[in-house]
């Protein structure tokens, strides 16, 4: 254990000294925080339960949004640029276990979203009156952040070993997330009466299940389970993926 | 009887058609250099990383330290220091935080100052990575194999692309490593390097060993004739009869066995008819010659 904290700390050094990847994964949350609320915060929005101001939704949408590039974004880019530049392939031929590198990659990865999702809804409490959870809230808010970052780090796990190149990275691993992101309701509302193929994907896929989970917790609403069930099954999967396709040597 | 070290017995390796390593027998014994000389694409770095445990051999057999490197076995690992070809670390860690990292790895971490200090960076221990110039990197990466006090360091091309200066430091480096009982497998193309850093050299080729031996005496350059290259002032009487062929420089070049007694002939003539010799030269093979060809490789040939 005492490895994989040591090794949290030294992930920990190169990430906040890599200034291109701190920007992205903290600006970009706020950033859209900002712009979506000033655009239609305003506007109000039933959410099944409880009709919220949009700039309250995009409170815990916006959390989401940080806890989904903190764990799948940075840990596919920065695990595919490790192992393009030989860093993996080093590693692997010390006494290092490959799990416990790779779990301090995840638990780095998770509180880094953590972090991001406690900055987002602090900022959102102090500039938009959001409410806060509480209670055996907060206690389902945590368990939908864990899962959540569990789900999507291994995601980003699996997706690495399928980008053959450091070129490759960026876009492969942007356009697997972005259109979900949006079918999913991360940036824009998605109700009831969309489309049904897009409610479709949002059942399916476990990122509108994240913003669900976090957005019934957050709110009080009643929690429903089967969204933390999907993201664990998606893990499981997504693990097993990894497991055949994870790399540890540079594409030639 | 010395330890055996590294034990290859008829290794291969193969992608597709291609026969990278096509049956090798080598072996390592504890505290020698020994260095496999080859030109790029002979399978230098195929031979030393099935040995790291990274590739797979199509055949034969591999001991590395008494364990088979395919099983990657965290035992091995532990005594063992890797410096592959192409460097790789994060560059946002100075020199200092990496050596201490990697060396976390191990259980008998060497002191990082010490190591910073085998490697000469200790004006950069507080440098990050990505500032240092290629040199440095590639110090740094022989710093990181050293880092867990590594009983057999791989150590695959190590100055290539170093200048020089950086190459001389390298290799007193390595000098180093040897004094204190290290086992090293070098790999290189450099023939300079194997002669003067190796106790044992081996010739490798399209994936097979074309020769094996100390430096001086490879593919019998020990008993290779020498050649002497002289030429007397243009008044000098004639010359007895040695075997000499004259050259266009009005010189002569004479190869002989006993290169002791030829020269003596020479310039005993010399000096009992009173002849300057303008031009005086004794030239033993080097090991680029033998390893030329040997290797079949023609200069100028990238």
């Amino acid at each position: 254990m005492s490895q994989v904290l040591r090794q949290v700390r030294f992930t920990n050094k190169t990430f906040w000294r890599n200034p291109a990847s701190v920007f992205f994964t903290f600006a970009f949350p706020l950033l859209f925080l900002v712009i979506f609320t000033t655009l239609i915060g305003n506007d109000d929005v039933d959410l099944g339960g409880g009709i919220v101001k949009l700039s309250t939704y995009y409170v815990f949408s916006m959390a989401a949004f940080g806890l989904i590039s903190a764990c799948y974004t940075n840990i596919a880019i920065s695990v595919v640029f490790a192992r393009e530049e030989g860093v993996l392939k080093r590693v692997r031929g010390t006494p290092m276990r490959a799990g416990f590198y790779l779990a301090a990659r995840v638990i780095h990865a998770a509180l880094v979203g953590f972090l991001l999702v406690a900055i987002t809804v602090a900022f959102g409490v102090i500039v938009y009156q959001a409410h806060f959870p509480s209670g055996v809230d907060v206690v389902y808010f945590v368990i939908s952040l864990v899962v959540g970052a569990g789900c999507f780090a291994a995601i980003g796990l699996a997706i690495s070993g399928l980008v053959p190149n450091a070129d490759a990275g960026p876009p492969i691993i942007n356009a697997v997330i972005l259109p979900l992101l949006f079918l999913s309701g991360v940036f824009i509302f998605i109700g009831p009466d969309a489309a049904s193929w897009v409610l479709w994907i949002g059942r399916i896929f476990p990122v509108r299940h994240l913003v669900e989970a976090m957005h019934r917790s957050y709110l009080g609403l009643p929690f429903h389970w089967s969204d933390v069930a999907v993201m664990a099954v998606w893990m499981v999967g997504a693990i097993v993926v990894a497991t055949r396709t994870f790399r540890w040597e540079p594409g030639r | 009887m010395a330890e055996r070290v590294i034990e290859i017995t008829g290794l291969r390796k193969s992608y597709g058609d291609i026969e990278a390593v096509a049956g090798i027998d080598l072996h390592v014994d504890r505290g020698e250099v020994f260095a496999l000389l080859g030109p790029n694409g002979a399978g230098k770095t195929t031979t030393t990383e099935i040995l790291e445990g990274y590739l797979v051999p199509t055949g034969g057999h591999t001991s590395v330290l008494g364990h088979d490197p395919t099983k990657a076995e965290r035992d091995l690992k532990q005594r063992i220091g890797i410096v592959l070809q192409s460097t790789g670390v994060d560059h946002f860690l100075t020199v200092r935080e990496t050596i201490e990292m990697y060396g976390g790895y191990y259980e008998r971490q060497r002191p990082t100052d010490e190591v910073i200090e085998v490697v000469g960076l200790r004006e950069k221990a507080d440098t990050r990575v990505r500032q240092l110039s290629g040199g440095q990197q590639r110090r740094l990466d022989v710093a990181i194999g050293l880092a867990g006090d590594p009983e057999l360091l791989f150590l695959d091309e190590p100055t290539t692309g170093f200048d020089p200066n950086a190459r001389r430091n390298a290799w007193e480096m390595v000098k180093n490593l040897a004094s204190i009982g290290k086992t090293v497998w070098l790999t290189t193309h450099f023939m300079d390097e194997a002669q003067y850093l190796a106790d044992r050299v081996a010739v490798i080729a399209k994936g097979v060993i074309v020769a094996e031996g100390t430096p001086d005496s490879i593919a019998g350059r020990d008993r290779m004739r020498t050649t002497i290259r002289f030429r007397p002032q243009s008044d000098a009487p004639v010359l007895p009869s040695w075997g000499q062929v004259p050259t266009a420089d009005g010189g002569f070049l004479l190869e002989a066995d006993d290169a002791t007694r030829a020269v003596h002939d020479v310039t005993g003539w010399a000096i009992e008819h009173g002849v300057t010799l303008e031009v005086l030269e004794v030239t033993q093979p080097s090991l680029e010659d033998v390893y030329l060809g040997l290797t079949g490789e023609e200069e100028g040939e990238a």
